[in-house]
């Protein structure tokens, strides 16, 4: 299995109740959570970034333990190596786009070393940012801020890659370019790839095994083919 | 033209305040930044005592600075037994009196401007392999710097005003201790009229300048 997830967790703040009960286990490279908003998905990408701590249960990449609580084992975020697109892109608004792309090659004090920057020049051409380089994210487009976060997140070769809804910031009549351009980019990556949407189409582009998510839990798995084709039906 | 009697005073007032405002900031700034993080027992607690400084009268401060640092205080009857030195009537008790009433208002402004920053922000950093150190440097430090330097600002502008710690701890020597608060008072109670209204003019002279840079560092840029 190259990405296995068995997470709990409970808020109870708030005044409203909710559980996140989340298991799955997938063998191919693609994956999508797919479901209403509030339903868990976002969580469930925060867990297999680190940036969230389940109650309990474990979680496995690739064959890298992140997550065991019996076993105690929780690996920080910084340790685990996994690229995160977040829904509003997350640039750093006081950096420019080379500075964004090379911040996770950045020493703390100091200059990039020259490999680094040969990276991140590359990681800039491959995306077609390398005109806006010393531009701040607040001046770009929004499918060039896409491009900035994917860049940003694959510059320092990680294990993974978590897609956060890629296409929600974006105008309806962009998506489909902006989709296009996605699909050419990640059919070169052999990491495994993680994608959280409620939108049918982005299913139907991205491909992989589709996990259908529902108040907090796991409904079910499909295959990508089998879930267009009972869409198709419902259309 | 500027009486000569003017100028220590407004000299001692620009050391003095600049010295308390740097020595105020660092804690408070990191301070600020703990708070805003962790959750921890007691923290609002903390966060009250920080902030005390803003609201109790300064006598009071200056009696506690007493208490802490005076020739017979907590840690001033160390300081006085073992090396023989004392902040009590020296201009180094004033920049002591005027941080720590400087202090609440860096922390205050530091607190806000953290917890402003898109914590989002801080988590992509965090998936980029970033360490704490790294985040706060690099990410929430410059995103909040506009809020902590107009903190600073506001900090810089009380210590220059202080009055009462000021007094309490460091007496109201001129040319030693008499900052230009203290002064406007002694001019006064002597009758010096022509002084005060000088010394007056300075002060709010420096205070509005102060105000304008905050509210041109606050103004997000168009």
């Amino acid at each position: 299995m190259r990405i296995s997830v068995d997470i709990q967790k409970s808020y109870c703040c708030g005044g409203r109740e909710f559980h996140l009960n989340a298991q799955f286990a997938v063998s191919g490279n693609r994956v999508v959570l797919f479901g209403p908003s509030g339903s868990g998905k976002t969580l469930t990408l925060r867990a297999l970034a680190g940036l969230l701590r389940p109650d309990t249960g474990s979680i496995r990449v690739d064959g890298r333990e992140f997550f065991d609580q019996e076993a105690g084992v929780f690996v920080p975020p910084r340790d685990r190596r996994i690229g995160y697109v977040f829904q509003d892109y997350a640039l750093f608004p006081h950096l420019t786009v080379r500075q964004n792309v090379a911040f996770g090659l950045s020493p703390l004090w100091g200059r990039l070393s020259p490999e680094a920057a040969n990276r991140v020049q590359e990681m800039l051409n491959l995306f077609g940012i390398a005109n806006l380089a010393d531009q701040r994210p607040a001046r770009i487009s929004g499918g060039q801020r896409q491009r900035v976060a994917l860049a940003r997140a694959l510059a320092n070769e990680p294990a993974a890659l978590l897609l956060d809804e890629p296409f929600s910031a974006l105008d309806i009549p962009l998506r489909q370019k902006v989709r296009a351009e996605l699909a050419g980019i990640l059919a070169r990556l052999d990491i495994p790839l993680v994608m959280v949407t409620h939108d049918p189409a982005d299913v139907a582009f991205f491909g992989g095994d589709v996990v259908r998510y529902g108040e907090g839990r796991v409904l079910d798995m499909h295959s990508a083919e089998v879930m267009r084709r009972s869409m198709v039906k419902v259309a | 033209m500027l009486d000569a009697n003017a100028l220590p005073p407004l000299l001692l007032t620009l050391r003095v305040a600049t010295l308390a405002t740097a020595l105020a900031a660092v804690p408070a700034v990191f301070l600020a930044r703990l708070a805003q993080m962790r959750d921890f027992p007691g923290r609002d607690l903390v966060d009250a005592v920080l902030t005390l400084p803003m609201v109790l009268p300064p006598t009071v401060l200056g009696y506690y600075i007493i208490v802490v640092l005076g020739r017979r205080g907590i840690i001033g009857s160390y300081l006085w037994d073992t090396f023989g030195v004392s902040i009590m009537f020296t201009w180094e008790g004033a920049v002591v009196a005027a941080s720590v009433v400087a202090f609440p208002l860096v922390y205050r402004s530091a607190r806000a401007a953290f917890e402003g920053v898109d914590e989002n922000l801080e988590n992509a950093a965090r998936t980029l392999g970033a360490s704490e150190l790294a985040i706060f440097f690099r990410v929430s430090f410059p995103l909040a710097l506009r809020g902590i330097v107009a903190g600073v600002m506001l900090a810089l502008a009380r210590a220059m005003g202080e009055f009462g710690a000021t007094l309490m701890v460091a007496g109201n020597l001129p040319g030693k201790t008499q900052t230009l608060s203290l002064a406007v008072y002694s001019a006064t109670q002597a009758g010096n009229d022509a002084l005060a209204n000088e010394l007056v003019l300075l002060i709010s002279l420096a205070c509005v300048a102060l105000l304008v840079i905050v509210a041109k560092i606050i103004k997000p840029k168009a």
